[in-house]
């Protein structure tokens, strides 16, 4: 089940997502990552506690150290603010609004994945192509996020085994073993 | 000790920030004797404050958390600044991300690559040198670099840089070697640095502080790549760690954390303390004998101007570098995302010649100046895989990259001419999370800035296309105004740099300066400014290592008392 989307919500989504970068000639895209997990992650990243918000570190493990990228730090207080106003929204309370009301990103998804509608999934893919472009600042917003998560580490959702960094022959994060003198200096 | 269990002057000093000026200001006031309480509005992610000994583990090669999630601060949605390129646009065109330099124990230096170079004897004297430009304030700075030598090699000894002495032939005299030699060079600074010398310019290893070997306690850099924007995971970088260490060690430093100086209280041209404002949102006042402010040439003259500080030149002459990008397509990969961002560096474009002296006349100028040039440049895939549109194709050109792997730059530091209408002041409106006044940055570059650039880029496309480039493709930041140009994107009239500067120059005459030689405000001389806000001029250099050898020189005087 996804954590914050209906599960309709999150079929549209994963629809949009395989548009957005799709799979293609043999590379993984969207599909093959998780990317909707990611999204959806995100979007209720305060359903967990330390929200899913910042990976603690300082290794994952995958070269060397012990794995620690899928621990996360919890927030201050004013940082609790930044994100939740990010995510939720203002919701009309005062701390979240000095310069006025702010649009969350659940808000936002939800809305934009209303207006794609739910029939989108089985429209044919030129059709859900011009529908994206239809709603291009929705589009936009799904896509800043479906890069994070095709291509940033694993442990916030995408990104499955590794099949974006893999694709494009991309070791991610190399700590604490790092690369040798040689792979810096020569070809 | 905890913030707010303590009495009246328990510190001698506050010092407001933590980044490498407050940093440094505390290490030399705590050699020199005093108590000081450094103040940092962000969060500490960077030292065990019970054992300074021993460094937290929180930073990671994580593209998500640091580019694009916040987590080094300061986040937008709570704490935005305001951008216009002059008064004409009305109020303001731009409430966000501002030119963001970190909010966090450390500041701007837990994020930068580590380019710590000194400035040129030039750099110090430039009215003299090269005379004034119609529309700037171009000044000498009231300090030599004779002056200011002893405390650029302490810089480099307390960061540990790594560097070759004598392989710069324009660099001002030093009196030591680098503490460390540099670290291995990125394979494409290796062909565009053999392009430039064959152009006849004079590329050598980037001073970096970055340990090319254990030094200070701490390892070699393992060449890891997420050097740019990132804290380091291993902590390789020196800057600056290793001055807080030795302060808090001291037994005389402490830092509050997660605290917010909202004004220096100031009576009758003398500070008293400075107003805290804390995570739960208790206000008091802390009291102290003096008081440095090293907020950065942004937020420095925001807290200057809450405090009401009067002064008809606060906030003006705010500098950026100019940025000039020039990037070359090369037919094989290159490996951008392994090594220290940038390995080498040239500074020919520093120095006047016959070829910059023709291209100023022509276009009606005295001179021009370019800046320091850093081969390579560290890029990573999410920042690229939003370049490219999204849909068929897009994992094709992932995998082909022609946009980071293939890609091989040259990114000129161009010297910004200081004017009076470049500023940062109070937005009369926007505020941050916590209610207080955001800054507002109004800034456009000088033609100055914008001939050198072309000027310049010509050379840079040359020397690129015969490293092997296929094809090269140059842009600036800020890029210039235009109804087209968009606010907030990659290229925008907000200027990239995280260079800033100005903002409360230092000077002789209270007329035309904010601080006085050693620093201090004339306003209120036990207020030291401590950043790069005092500079008079940009140079064509990162700040880092200036504000470190100022901060250190200025600070010793300043615990003799004003």
């Amino acid at each position: 089940m996804p954590v914050f989307l209906t599960a309709e919500e999150y079929t549209i989504l994963t629809s949009v997502c395989s548009r957005l970068i799709p799979s293609e000639d043999g590379r993984p895209g969207a599909i093959e990552a998780g990317v909707a997990d990611y999204i959806d992650i995100l979007l209720g990243a305060f359903a967990f506690d330390p929200p899913r918000i910042w990976g603690a570190g300082p290794y994952s493990g995958r070269h060397g150290g012990e794995a620690g990228f899928d621990e996360f730090l919890p927030l201050s207080p004013f940082e609790e603010l930044a994100w939740r106003t990010r995510i939720e929204g203002s919701l009309g309370l005062t701390e979240r609004e000095p310069n006025g009301p702010v649009v969350g990103l659940q808000q936002r998804y939800r809305e934009g994945l209303a207006a794609l509608g739910s029939g989108f999934p089985e429209l044919p893919p030129s059709e859900q192509d011009s529908a994206l472009h239809a709603h291009s600042e929705f589009a936009t917003l799904v896509f800043e996020h479906a890069c994070e998560g095709m291509y940033g580490a694993p442990e916030y959702g995408g990104n499955r085994d590794l099949v974006g960094w893999r694709s494009i022959d991309f070791a991610g994060d190399v700590q604490p073993r790092g690369y040798s003198d040689a792979e810096v200096s020569e070809p | 000790m905890s913030p707010g269990s303590t009495t009246a002057r328990d510190f001698d000093t506050i010092i407001v920030g933590s980044g490498p000026g407050g940093s440094a200001a505390a290490l030399a006031l705590t050699e020199a004797g005093r108590s000081v309480l450094v103040v940092e509005k962000g969060r500490n992610h960077l030292i065990d404050l019970d054992d300074p000994q021993r460094l937290i583990q929180r930073f990671s090669n994580d593209e998500i958390k640091f580019g694009a999630r916040h987590f080094l601060g300061p986040d937008p949605i709570v704490e935005p600044r305001t951008f216009r390129v002059s008064e004409a646009e009305g109020d303001r065109v731009h409430v966000g991300e501002v030119n963001s330099v970190p909010t966090t124990v450390g500041g701007g230096a837990v994020h930068a690559d580590g380019k710590v170079p000194r400035f040129l004897e030039e750099d110090f004297r430039l009215r003299s040198e090269r005379g004034p430009v119609d529309g700037a304030e171009v000044v000498d700075w009231p300090l030599s670099y004779d002056d200011l030598e002893p405390f650029y090699a302490q810089a480099e000894r307390l960061i540990g840089v790594a560097g070759a002495a004598g392989s710069n032939p324009f660099a001002a005299p030093r009196s030591a070697p680098y503490p460390m030699p540099p670290g291995p060079a990125m394979y494409v600074a290796r062909l565009t640095s053999a392009a430039a010398e064959r152009a006849g310019l004079h590329p050598y290893p980037a001073p970096t502080a970055a340990n090319s070997e254990p030094y200070g306690g701490r390892p070699a850099c393992n060449n890891c790549g997420f050097c740019s924007f990132s804290g380091c995971p291993i902590h390789a970088k020196g800057d600056p760690v290793a001055m807080l260490q030795l302060a808090l060690l001291s037994g005389r430093a402490a830092i509050w954390p997660e605290t917010f100086a909202t004004r220096v209280v100031i009576e009758r041209g003398r500070a008293t303390g400075v107003e805290l404002l804390d995570q739960t949102g208790r206000r008091w006042v802390e009291s102290a004998n003096s008081v440095v402010v090293a907020a950065g040439a942004i937020e420095t003259p925001r807290v200057l101007l809450l405090s009401g500080v009067e002064h008809p030149l606060l906030g003006r002459f705010a500098m950026f570098h100019f940025q000039t990008y020039v990037a070359g397509h090369f037919p094989q990969r290159l490996h951008v995302h392994r090594g220290r961002a940038v390995t080498h560096v040239h500074d020919d474009h520093l120095v006047s010649d016959s070829a910059s002296l023709r291209a100023a006349s022509a276009a009606g100028l005295p001179w021009i100046r370019g800046g320091m040039v850093e081969h390579a440049g560290a890029s990573l895939p999410i920042e690229e895989a939003k370049l490219y549109p999204w849909g068929r194709g897009h994992s094709a050109s992932m995998a082909a990259s022609p946009m980071r792997d293939h890609l091989g730059a040259l990114v000129m530091q161009g010297e910004d001419l200081p004017q009076a209408v470049n500023r940062v002041d109070l937005d009369p409106t926007v505020r941050d999370a916590r209610g207080v006044p955001v800054a507002r940055v109004t800034y456009g570059p000088h033609r100055h800035e914008l001939v050198a650039s072309e000027h310049y880029s010509g050379i840079l496309t040359d020397v690129l296309t015969d490293a092997g480039a296929e094809w090269t493709v140059t842009a600036t930041s800020p890029m210039p105004a235009s109804p087209l140009t968009p606010y907030g994107d990659l290229i925008s009239p907000i200027p990239a740099s995280r260079h800033v500067m100005g903002t409360a120059r230092m000077g002789r005459d209270p007329a035309d300066a904010v601080c006085d030689p050693w620093g201090r405000l004339f306003a209120a001389p036990n207020v030291l400014v401590a950043d790069s806000s005092v500079f008079p001029t940009s140079a064509g250099y990162g700040p880092t290592l200036t504000i470190v050898a100022l901060a250190l020189r200025n600070a010793a005087a300043f615990s003799e008392g004003p």
